[in-house]
């Protein structure tokens, strides 16, 4: 299909794409060709879930981050967020499509067949049934802000999706691995804007800190686990995120000591949430999530039967 | 199952198929990219290509999956079926030295080794990569502009020799 027009490859007939639902980023399951086969013994559902509120958070994340597009202090860092969306919309499109394998009953019901899991999941669910962190959620501040909160989540998610790797169910395994490099370069991409920014002018320093400060009391959620994901923990399909906390917090003050910032709380520990709830993987989210949401699923919602 | 027979065949199918070229790096075939893992004919007459992505996100995948059944239709065979292979993950380092000579006459740096780890957290990078010679006049002397190019899998670099802007693959 060598076409010069990227506008004719959209409308081109092929055998091997087929109809094209319009609102995927894709035309084909990312698991296609992909051996699906379930892990035997693990309780799927619960291993579903985990996986759910782990592609939920790549998949609200890229979102938040390409609406930084046009809007970010120069081209080049249009370029770099465009690109981490780009990392995170795959990986969500990836553990999406999977946690629909491990447990069919997620697809919400009543959507047309021909939509595949990954949409299903992304456009006809609502905010209450979305389970990704509120972290990744939350209104857009200044670009300290953005920057504090892709240093906190690529640190957390990096610490969790590496532990992923050793997962017994060997497609999360393998999406896991694949997500790892690309996860780490997004963390020492925050990791150099934190310096140049804290290290920087009074105003550049101020606004860091400012930024870390107001991401901060999201930070304890990110270590919480729902109850109808532990199964999933205890069958080593998923990973207890508490296990990554001494990690995130030593990257997390390595990197604050170079940038010459101080801690954004009083004392990490007990910042935050106190004791520490599992807000958006219950379900329970900010205002912020429906609007996000409303404009996101917005096309896809007003033209359920559209395609290509 | 598939069988792996030597025949005329097997080896009409592998060339056609090792002929398709990247869409984002159109001078390197999916094979010089080390995305190209596998062709088998399974009895009588289906073509199994296994490829893998680059990276998670990478929307070159879709075109790459048609170019192929593409161009195994125009050399004869119209069953093929195209398998994805997520493990072990794609890595930089599987770009052959014909793809690496290729992007270079090209333009474009050629990956430096891909960041190897130990046992422990994948460790912090503060410092930038590496720096590549300029595949224009092969000054060592260059400059990271950006960390982020033109697509998910190349950085922004320019040479302090020429002044020239360059781009390079990033190492995976």
């Amino acid at each position: 299909m060598a076409v010069d027009n990227a506008y004719e490859a959209l409308t081109e007939d092929s055998r091997d794409l087929g109809d094209r639902w319009a609102y995927g980023t894709g035309f084909q399951d990312p698991l296609s060709g992909v051996d699906a086969t379930l892990p035997t013994g693990a309780d799927l559902p619960a291993a579903a879930r985990h996986v759910l509120g782990l592609g939920d958070d790549a998949l609200v994340m890229a979102h938040r981050l390409s609406e930084w597009c046009t809007h970010a202090p120069e081209l080049e860092e249009e370029v770099a967020l465009a690109n981490i969306a780009l990392d995170l919309l795959g990986q969500a499109r990836l553990l999406l499509a999977r946690a629909a394998q491990l447990d069919p009953g997620l697809r919400p019901a009543g959507v047309a067949g021909h939509v595949p899991d990954e949409d299903a999941l992304a456009f006809f669910r609502s905010a209450e049934e979305y389970r990704n962190v509120r972290l990744v959620e939350v209104p857009h501040g200044d670009f300290g802000h953005l920057v504090a909160r892709l240093l906190v989540f690529s640190t957390w998610r990096l610490g969790v999706v590496d532990r992923l790797t050793g997962s017994r169910d060997p497609v999360v395994a393998a999406v896991a691995a694949k997500a790892v490099p690309e996860i780490a370069y997004h963390r020492d991409h925050a990791a150099g804007w934190t310096l140049r920014l804290g290290d920087g002018t009074d105003e550049s320093h101020r606004r860091m800190a400012r930024g870390l400060a107001e991401v901060w009391p999201l930070v304890g959620e990110l270590f919480t686990t729902a109850d109808a994901e532990r199964p999933a923990i205890a069958d080593g399909v998923g990973v207890d995120p508490a296990t990554t906390r001494a990690e995130f917090e030593d990257v997390l003050r390595r990197v604050r000591g170079q940038a010459t910032l101080g801690p954004p709380g009083a004392d990490l520990r007990r910042d935050g949430d106190a004791p520490a709830t599992a807000w958006g993987r219950t379900g329970r989210h900010t205002a912020a999530l429906r609007d996000l949401l409303a404009e996101m699923q917005s096309v896809a919602r007003a033209h359920p039967e559209g395609r290509w | 199952m598939t069988v792996t027979v030597s025949s005329p065949e097997l080896d009409r199918a592998r060339a056609a198929a090792g002929a398709v070229v990247d869409p984002e790096l159109p001078m390197l075939t999916l094979v010089d990219l080390g995305v190209l893992r596998s062709v088998e004919i399974e009895p009588p007459a289906r073509v199994v290509v296994t490829v893998t992505p680059t990276y998670s996100g990478c929307p070159a995948l879709v075109e790459m999956r048609a170019d192929l059944v593409a161009a195994l239709d125009r050399a004869g065979f119209p069953d093929v079926d195209i398998r994805t292979a997520l493990s072990p993950p794609w890595s930089s380092d599987w770009i052959t030295p014909a793809g690496r000579a290729a992007l270079r006459e090209h333009g474009i740096a050629p990956p430096g080794p891909a960041p190897r780890r130990g046992r422990g957290p994948v460790p912090l990078r503060l410092e930038p990569p590496p720096s590549p010679r300029c595949p224009r006049c092969d000054s060592p002397d260059t400059d990271q502009v950006a960390a982020f190019g033109a697509t998910a899998c190349r950085a922004l670099r320019r040479c302090r020799g020429c002044g020239e802007p360059f781009e390079q693959v990033r190492a995976l």
